[in-house]
């Protein structure tokens, strides 16, 4: 084969046919392209006219540059070009193929044992004997057989979830004799591989084969600050980089999904990245793993355990609040305890149970009431721990008595014990050591841990078993018993220092660890893991998949937390391991594990994996030629002037496209409209009317709130603006304190998105009133008026609290005038407002009002046609007849100090209504 | 069989065609308002002109007795002098005129008879009589406007470019000559000045496709006649645009200068603009001139 550099040609001898190049610039520059023949009148008048350039009868050089590069392509094409063509070297004797097999081969395993069957295939083709080992298994024979032989074990060969580890076992288990070594590294520095290295090298030649693709690994997740923190560490550092990590776990229906996903950016060198991701509680406590997007091995995966759970613990103490000190609460001591770890709820039973918490803490509550009871037990039967601690109340009272309560789990005695105490013999009793089958066993009680003061249980025959924790004199300092799925947990001592100085040690809070009430340290230590066996439930392979650990066999602890420090091995795979009460994650990469390249010794040739392969370009040739070719064609249609039509085509289509995509006018309108609106609204303050779409009533609350508003710059500190007119579809109302809704007969019922932008009007403070101007045909309420029926309808979708006929002494009939009737047009129609809070309460001794304090009502509804008889002209004038005569225009009167005293109420609140503590706060004021 | 093929195919073709010019000129013509249009002073017609005082040697039934009783004198009612013009009409039947410079355009030749068609429509109207040059003797009457239809539809030449026709015209009449005047020049002066010498006054209408006005040309290319007898072959048309347009302004230049000389009208129209306005300017660019 004929080479250029990095080119090779399979059929040189087409070559020469590039000789012909300069032939054919010759040939094509001599001739033109073809002219178009048309036919024109006007020719008369072009005869005699001659060309200015006489070169342009030759083809332009650039055409012609066109065409020979395209017909040089054609020649090259055809002539079989072919990048990095391959160069074998021969080789002889037995042929030794090394692969790391670890995790971090998983990420380019395809191209490994593509490579490896290559060099089988090659050893085949010269005769010579190969022997392929995986140095993460644990050393073996190394026997040397026929290409044959290993061919079909080498297309089954897979990656280990682990690092290769054992090299001087390795290095030991080498035949002797000389062949020839080709190791296919996965890139990172192992611990002993020199020595292995050596021993090869005194075989034979070695040469080593890796991928300069970055490593990509994944470290457990943290918990810090309320955020889960994941880190990554790549090797080598090269560019900036991206990698996203997601959180996954099980949805509430057990499927698998992402519940987060954060970007963790590798800056320009850097080898660690790292990032938090906050995620509310309940998705926190379901995530199992974290995955680095995109990188498929064992390393990319971090298995999370229960160390990222967080409990919820609710925190219950009975009875008023007593204004002790804080130090001698009797939750102070948990708080401390249980707040770094977990989540705390603090309220009352019935409530915190809603929030389904893991863990009840009773602390000296004797008894619970009937219902909270049944909640108790039922939470406590799905698996709910239910933690209680003596104290005073506990031991003054009665429970668990004669019967045993269910919600403790053991009989009291009466009174309890006091040891040590200035009235009892004896010192204070310090702590037994925890037996074998306690949770706690493996804990040390410290010596300076003593119980004062207890309560007793009585001696039932299953006392001995329920007993979990003990004084030194055997009487039981804790006791469990198992109430469905869930358990109940009594220390007989306070939570508070005040019986025994337990909750001040440390023994504590680890107590409370073990009782899975908190959560653990991120890493277990080996003293966490110590005394049990651990069971795989979930084991992860190569690529990062888990699979059921089936038959595994279980580690004990101090191996498995050895294990967690060094990383997993072939005997104890990376999955999570189930403990007595709680699961460990034993991943590939711990928090710890630094990623290093490896670094071979300068005389040992080091290949990339991605082998040069041989590329045929004969395909990319033509196709140049081809695309030159056509290029071709559109330049000689345009030197012959046939390309205008297409362009005109062309350009017609960019002037449609573009009128398409050209922006109306209409909405930037739409904005300065809102803009206009909102400055007029909030100018100053303005009553505003919602518009019904009758023009008649539109016309006359306008009117209507025209001559309130005068009437309320005449006579009060309130200086309104224009009244405006609101649409409710499309307008903002939050500038609005008041709004008046004349309600016709037959309104449309408002969209959904006005609803709950009328619902929000209420809820911020904003009054409506409804205004049915029906009065004088029908009581309201009946909805049996038209208007009465349009707003039921109105009103069934408006978050409307409930209502009262306004009663006599409600702050409305005071706010500003002395009012006891509300008329409008009409008199005597019934108002309604929101119900006062307190229905019970009684006007106090001497006063005329009752103590109603809070609440502005949101609405206002009645019949009166207030706005009829509001309504003035521009230079005020009433607009419409008011009754008769002088009681007429006396309506009038009350009519306009209504709407007064509702625009006071509107925007000055509950203000009126606090007067009634005036005479209150004189006198403490000593006046 | 007693009528040839050739001029039965021949009468079918006319046959299809006639009626659309035909009714797409009178459409056109209505555009147009017309009246009786006297020749402002008394002579033979059918309109009244004036009364005026019986002399002496007007015959007693020239009297309008029914004005005389009502005074002392004799009146004589006369009438507006209502004389027919002729008016020949020569549309350019050369190859040059069936040139079209767009697909959606008509050729230039029909755009040339419509507009001689509707004017003849409108003068027959007028009650003038109307001829084809070297076609049709000018008569008047609506028989007319079919013979000259008929002639026109059938008319085509084998030459490149046209040269006016005088025969047939009347001393003193009125021309309308419809031409793309882009042959040669010499022929048209010889027509123009022929037609003066008989004392004929008009209009000269030069109907040019837009193309011919535009030059949309580019790169090489071989121009050549309607009738393939001239060629001219560039590499790049673009460059010739300008010198082209100066050449055919300097055409339109001479054109207005030698109708000027004789007293005559010029315009030019395009097929891309309504004939409308070309039709409404020939007519009275006729009237203006009697």
């Amino acid at each position: 084969m004929f080479t250029l550099g990095p080119l090779g040609f399979a059929a040189p001898w087409l070559l020469v046919a590039l000789v012909a190049l300069p032939i054919l610039w010759l040939l094509l520059r001599a001739v033109p392209p073809a002219p178009i023949r048309r036919r024109f009148p006007g020719v008369a008048l072009l005869l005699g006219l001659k060309d200015e350039e006489a070169e342009t009868d030759k083809t332009p050089w650039w055409l012609l540059l066109l065409r020979t590069i395209a017909v040089g392509a054609l020649i090259l094409g055809f002539a079989g070009p072919v990048l990095n063509p391959e160069e074998r070297t021969a080789g002889s004797g037995p042929l030794l193929i090394a692969v790391d097999g670890g995790w971090a081969d998983a990420r380019d395993w395809p191209e490994r044992q593509a490579k490896v069957e290559a060099l089988i295939a090659e050893a085949g083709v010269r005769g010579r004997t190969v022997a392929l080992i995986r140095l993460s298994d644990p050393p073996d024979r190394v026997a040397f057989q026929t290409a044959e032989a290993w061919a079909g074990r080498a297309a089954g060969l897979q990656p280990q979830a682990w690092a290769p580890g054992d090299f001087a076992g390795w290095a030991d288990a080498l035949p002797d004799g000389a062949f020839e070594t080709v190791w296919l590294s996965d890139g990172l520095a192992h611990d002993g591989r020199d020595q292995l290295l050596s021993a090869l090298r005194s075989r034979g030649e070695v040469r080593v084969v890796e991928n300069v693709r970055p490593v990509l690994a994944l470290h457990p997740a943290g918990y810090a600050e309320g955020k889960v923190t994941v880190a990554a560490s790549r090797v080598p550092a090269g560019a900036a980089v991206s990698v996203d990590v997601i959180a996954q776990g099980p949805d509430p229906s057990g499927v698998e999904r992402d519940l987060g996903r954060v970007t963790l950016t590798f800056d320009a060198g850097a080898e660690r990245a790292e990032a938090a991701i906050d995620l509310p509680p309940e998705l926190r406590n379901r995530i199992t793993r974290f995955v680095l997007e995109g990188a498929r091995t064992a390393g990319a995966v971090s298995l999370a355990d229960d160390s990222l759970k967080r409990r919820k613990i609710a925190l219950i103490r009975m009875g008023a609040d007593q204004e002790t000190l804080q130090l001698l609460s009797p939750l102070h001591y948990l708080r401390q305890a249980l707040a770094p770890t977990a989540d705390l709820i603090e309220g009352n039973l019935t409530d915190t149970l809603m929030a389904n918490p893991d863990v009840v803490i009773l602390a000296d509550v004797a008894d619970v009431s009937a219902s909270e009871r049944a909640a108790l037990t039922e939470w406590l039967e799905k698996g709910g721990l239910l933690l209680r601690f003596a104290g005073p109340v506990l031991a003054a009272s009665d429970v668990s008595r004669l019967e045993e309560d269910p919600l403790l789990p053991v009989r009291l005695r009466e009174g309890g014990r006091t040891v040590g105490g200035a009235m009892s013999w004896g010192e204070p009793k310090a702590l037994a050591p925890f037996p074998e089958g306690s949770p706690f066993f493996g804990l040390v009680p410290p010596a300076d841990v003593v119980v004062r003061q207890q309560v007793l249980a009585q001696p039932d025959p299953d006392l001995a078993e329920r007993t979990i924790a003990a004084l030194d004199d055997g009487t039981p300092l804790m006791t469990r018993k198992a109430v469905g799925a869930g358990q109940v947990v009594l220390v007989h001592v306070t939570a508070n220092a005040e019986w025994s100085s337990l909750p001040l040690s440390g023994l504590f809070v680890q107590m409370l660890e073990r009782l899975a009430v908190s959560t653990r340290p991120a890493t277990p230590g080996a003293t966490d893991l110590a005394g049990q066996t651990w069971v795989p439930e979930v084991v992860l392979d190569a690529y990062g998949q888990t699979s059921d650990a089936g038959e595994l066999p279980g580690v004990d602890g101090e191996t498995l937390a050895r294990t967690i420090a060094q990383g997993p091995t072939a005997s104890i795979p990376p999955g999570l391991y189930a403990g007595a009460d709680r699961r460990v994650a034993l991943n590939v990469i711990g928090a710890g594990t630094e990623l290093k390249p490896a670094v071979w010794p300068s005389g040992v040739p080091v290949d990339r994996l991605e082998t040069n392969a041989a590329r045929p370009l004969k395909g990319e040739f033509l196709t140049l030629a081809t695309g030159l070719l056509l290029l071709d064609v559109l330049a000689a249609l345009w030197l012959a002037g046939r390309l205008r039509g297409l362009l005109r085509g062309a350009a017609t289509g960019v002037v449609l496209v573009l009128m398409a995509a050209t922006p109306r006018g209409a909405e930037a309108q739409d904005a300065t409209g809102a803009d206009d609106f909102a400055i007029r609204a909030t100018s100053s303050v303005v009553l505003a009317h919602v518009l019904t779409g009758d023009p008649k009533v539109d016309d006359m609350a306008q009117a209507g709130l025209l001559g309130l508003s005068d009437k309320l710059w005449q006579r009060t500190s309130i200086e309104p603006a224009m009244p405006m007119g609101v649409d409710i579809e499309k307008d903002e109302l939050a500038f609005f304190p008041f709004l008046y809704w004349p309600v016709v007969a037959g309104a449309a019922q408002p969209s959904d998105a006005a609803y709950a932008k009328l619902n929000q009007y209420l809820r911020t403070g904003g009054m409506i009133l409804f205004d049915t101007r029906d009065a004088d045909v029908a009581g309201f309420g009946g909805g049996t008026t038209p208007e009465g029926q349009a707003l039921q309808v109105i009103a069934s979708g408006l978050d409307i609290p409930p209502l009262e006929p306004m009663p006599p002494d409600h702050v409305l009939t005071r706010t500003f005038y002395l009012l006891q009737d509300f008329p409008g047009r009409h008199q005597g129609g019934q108002v309604w407002v929101e119900a006062s809070p307190d229905a019970e309460a009684q006007a106090a001794e001497g006063m005329p009002f009752r103590n109603l304090n809070d609440g502005v009502t949101p609405v206002v509804i009645g019949g009166n046609d207030w706005a009829s008889a509001w309504a003035t002209d521009d230079i005020g004038v009433p607009l419409v007849q008011v009754g008769r005569g002088y009681a007429g225009e006396q309506q009038r009167e009350i009519a306009y100090r209504f709407g007064i005293n509702l625009i006071m109420h509107v925007l000055t609140g509950n203000y009126k209504s606090d007067q009634v503590h005036v005479p209150a706060l004189l006198e403490r004021l000593g006046q | 069989m007693t009528i040839a093929p050739d001029l039965r195919s021949r009468a079918e073709a006319l046959g299809q065609t006639l009626p659309p010019l035909l009714a797409e000129a009178e459409m056109l013509a209505s555009t147009v308002m017309m009246g009786e249009h006297g020749r402002r002073r008394a002579g033979l017609g059918d309109e009244f002109w004036q009364y005026r005082p019986a002399h002496q040697g007007d015959s007693a039934r020239m009297i309008d007795w029914r004005r005389s009783a009502r005074s002392d004198a004799h009146f004589v009612r006369e009438r507006e002098w209502q004389a027919a013009q002729s008016v020949t009409i020569w549309v350019d039947p050369a190859k040059s005129m069936s040139f079209s410079g767009d697909r959606s355009r008509a050729p230039k030749a029909d755009r040339a008879r419509l507009l001689g068609l509707a004017l003849a429509v409108l003068l027959l109207r007028g009650g003038e009589r109307v001829g084809l040059a070297g076609l049709a003797s000018p008569r008047a009457g609506r028989a007319q406007l079919l013979r000259l239809a008929a002639r026109l539809a059938d008319d085509a030449a084998d030459q490149d470019y046209g040269a006016p026709e005088t025969e047939g015209m009347v001393s003193h009449g009125r021309a309308v000559f419809l031409s793309d005047f882009l042959g040669d020049l010499g022929g048209i002066e010889a027509g123009l000045a022929r037609a003066a010498d008989r004392g004929v006054k008009g209009v000269l209408i030069q109907v040019l496709d837009p193309a011919e006005e535009e030059f949309p040309f580019d790169g090489r290319t071989i121009f050549e006649s309607m009738g393939g007898t001239m060629r001219h072959e560039t590499q790049q048309a673009g460059e010739l645009r300008a010198r082209y347009l100066a050449r055919l302004a300097e055409r339109k230049d001479r054109l207005a200068q030698l109708a000027r000389a004789v007293g005559w009208h010029f315009t030019t129209h395009h097929t891309g603009s309504p004939a409308q306005s070309a039709l409404l300017w020939a007519y009275l660019a006729l009237e203006g001139g009697r």
